[in-house]
């Protein structure tokens, strides 16, 4: 898995490529927590090149979300699509999450 | 497609699970499972496997015994330990329906195992938890 970060006038997008599961999920709750600790309340993460998530990813995206919830921020999660979606859907993860299409959809909302 | 019939076994530790699923995953290849029901039990086996790791040795290190067969139209993979007994299948479902903030970190592990297969079960077998799951081959069932 790789972690890249770009900050946007109103919000950090975080994009995710390859896979999110029990062994890379601690790297991906470190990066966005540290984003968090400095001050970042607006996140959008993209899973456009995410290939595979499990219930580790999942509870890594929980964790953070509900870090940024306790502080007042917001994540989205943009261009969930896939295999990946299925597992979001079968866990209820994609009612829970706001998920748009692009990440100019999750900027435009955010903004 | 020619019969499969694969063993591995490894350390039970998370270093291992790339090696893991590159195996299943090749096996499920040869096979011929449709992606989606591949990915499935990708899904499944990082699951049972990751339970293992974090249960089935709190005392020190041990290991788990993986194979992949086929019976008939049928993926069948099974994933055994020399922990306590344990059936993880005893475990509930986690309530899916409550928002972020009222989710419980965790369970949903087990949840992927009942879901993302066709048919999941639970033997204690000469000191040993096997979790075996079955996936056809493809949804609609034909070969």
């Amino acid at each position: 898995m790789e972690i890249q970060t770009k900050k946007e006038a109103n919000a950090t997008v975080v994009t995710i490529t390859g896979r999110l599961d029990a062994v890379t999920a601690p790297v991906y709750e470190k990066a966005v927590i540290e984003l968090i600790t400095a001050g970042e309340l607006k996140l959008i993460v993209d899973f456009d090149s995410l290939d595979y998530i499990s219930s580790a990813g999942l509870r890594g995206l929980l964790v953070t979300a509900k870090q940024l919830k306790g502080k007042g921020g917001q994540v989205r999660c943009a261009n969930v699509k896939g295999t990946v979606k299925e597992v979001f859907d079968i866990s209820g993860f994609g009612s829970i999450f706001q998920m748009d299409d692009s990440v100019a959809d999750s900027l435009a909302k955010l903004a | 497609m020619a019969p499969i019939s694969e063993k591995m076994h490894c350390a039970a530790i998370l270093e291992k699970l790339n090696e893991l699923i590159e195996f299943v995953e090749e096996c499920a290849d040869r096979f011929g499972l449709e992606t989606k029901k591949k990915f499935g039990l990708l899904v499944a086996v990082e699951e049972a496997f990751v339970n293992i790791c974090s249960y089935a040795y709190p005392d020190g290190e041990g290991e788990a015994e993986i194979s992949c067969a086929t019976e008939g139209d049928a993926f069948v993979f099974e994933i055994a330990d020399h922990g306590r007994p344990f059936d993880v299948l005893s475990l509930p479902d986690p309530d899916i329906t409550l928002d972020v903030m009222d989710r419980e970190i965790g369970g949903l592990g087990v949840y992927f195992i009942r879901k993302l297969t066709d048919d999941v079960s639970y033997r204690r077998e000469n000191g040993r938890n096997i979790l075996r799951m079955v996936l056809k081959r493809r949804e609609d069932g034909n070969p």
